[in-house]
């Protein structure tokens, strides 16, 4: 499963994991900590990422204008 | 004839060249360096600092705001030019001549202190510029950008801001927690030390979190902060290796000069501004309100677009060609080149700045960052003004 950042578009991908911020590939989603942070943006966390289903509904990003 | 349908009018970026300034201010304090190597003239090491505590004041006065958007359909273009990556990739060996050349005059002629510390502050006003490009490298995904944002911390040996400013200051920024977001009430000179030692004590902390859940320990070599303070270490060993140790004098002030400049641009970007807990326990999203902002286009061009500083807190990962002005962030009613002399100025600055603190939270003094040590006293000085807001 894949979980995409709805501010930058960073994607967890748990078969990669995120081993510079010590997950190795395979860690899966639940496992990564409740205050993770993004890592790209840092703004936003691991509450906030929404799963990416199958390729043609993938998850519409968060409208960046305000 | 039936003519083709009209191509929508094309936009074009009307700061497109103009953000070569920012790599043109070293050549301006080169060029002053360069001069007083050949004419002897003392005054022409003072010409960095002119820069920043005159001339860009003045111009921004002068020149006003820019309020200009870029489309949102213009923005994946404009994101994807690499001509803005390249200006910031140019900026980076010049400054590095210029520490270089500095430290070179700094040994070779008898300059009385005071020239010395022009000469050094100069200097310093560089490599404080290339902790705003560093900024700008810092934030990219690309391994060449963060390697040369690290590389232009080097000069003034704050390494650990490319760790601290991604992961804590944006994580935690208008909170109690962030040591680089400063309070109502706090002095420049009280949130310097804060700042200082908070941001190393935070980088410190992250890279040994970060570095246990890979089952590593705390000096392991890839700790980033480590790695980043080993390229100062390199820089100015081979600099007293080449110039001796008379360059050391020169190489502190500058340095220190140089990161007190980040830190004074940290005082006012945030000053008093807070995010409140919600429901969960967690501070809300930072919103356009939590940064103050300046459209004053001529240190914005020296700062890539810095002073646009709630586009930057919502979306860091945008480039700054692209980051847009907010109707609804708060202003400053200067640009930062401006605003540093009134930090420097605490009085000033509490004049200045606490009254549109208050009016911004509408007189309520219980949703402002406050310094707690002065709490009592800030809520009973400010009684009045309150109310005043209020009415």
């Amino acid at each position: 499963m894949q979980y995409r950042c709805p501010n930058c578009e960073h994607v967890y991908d748990e078969a990669k994991g995120a081993p510079y911020d010590g997950y190795p590939p395979g860690t899966a989603w639940k496992l990564i900590p409740e205050d993770w942070a993004c890592p790209d943006c840092a703004v936003r966390d691991k509450v906030d990422f929404a799963p990416v289903s199958a390729p043609s509904t993938g998850a519409v990003p968060e409208a960046s204008s305000h | 004839m039936k003519q083709a349908s009209a191509t929508p009018a094309r936009w074009a970026d009307s700061k497109r060249y103009l953000w070569l300034l920012s790599p043109a201010v070293t050549m301006v304090a080169g060029i002053g360096l360069l001069g007083f190597w050949q004419f002897e003239q003392p005054w022409m090491l003072w010409l960095g600092f002119g820069i920043l505590y005159g001339v860009m004041p003045v111009m921004d006065w002068i020149m006003g705001e820019d309020r200009n958007n870029p489309p949102a359909e213009a923005l994946p273009a404009l994101e994807a030019d690499r001509y803005y990556s390249w200006i910031l990739y140019a900026f980076v060996p010049l400054q590095l001549s210029i520490l270089a050349l500095g430290g070179w005059l700094a040994v070779t002629h008898e300059l009385p202190w005071y020239h010395l510390m022009g000469l050094a502050m100069s200097v310093g006003i560089i490599n404080g510029f290339g902790i705003n490009t560093a900024h700008e490298l810092g934030h990219k995904k690309p391994k060449f950008d963060r390697w040369l944002a690290r590389v232009a911390l080097a000069p003034t040996v704050y390494g650990h801001f490319f760790v601290e400013h991604n992961r804590g200051h944006h994580k935690n920024v208008a909170t109690p927690d962030d040591p680089a977001s400063s309070r109502f009430g706090e002095s420049f000179y009280a949130f310097l030390p804060r700042t200082v030692i908070g941001s190393v004590r935070s980088a410190w902390n992250l890279e040994a979190e970060r570095l246990a859940r890979q089952g590593k320990g705390v000096w392991h070599k890839d700790n980033e902060n480590l790695q980043s303070w080993a390229m100062s270490v390199v820089l100015f060993g081979v600099m007293i290796a080449v110039l001796g140790w008379a360059v050391v004098p020169f190489l502190i002030i500058q340095a220190v000069y140089g990161f007190s400049l980040l830190e004074v641009v940290n005082y006012l970007e945030h000053y008093g501004l807070l995010r409140p807990k919600g429901a969960d326990g967690r501070a809300v999203r930072c919103e356009p309100e939590h940064s103050w902002n300046s459209n004053h286009i001529v240190t914005n061009l020296f700062l890539y677009h810095l002073q646009r500083h709630s586009d930057h807190h919502a979306n860091p990962t945008r480039h700054y060609q692209s980051l847009r002005h907010f109707e609804n962030s708060p202003q400053l009613p200067s640009g930062y080149a401006g605003m540093i002399v009134l930090a420097y100025l605490p009085p000033l600055w509490f004049a200045v700045m606490n009254k549109r603190v208050l009016k911004h939270y509408n007189g309520d003094m219980s949703r402002m960052n406050l310094q707690p040590s002065k709490r009592v006293e800030l809520l009973a000085r400010y009684q009045d003004d309150v109310e005043q807001v209020r009415v």
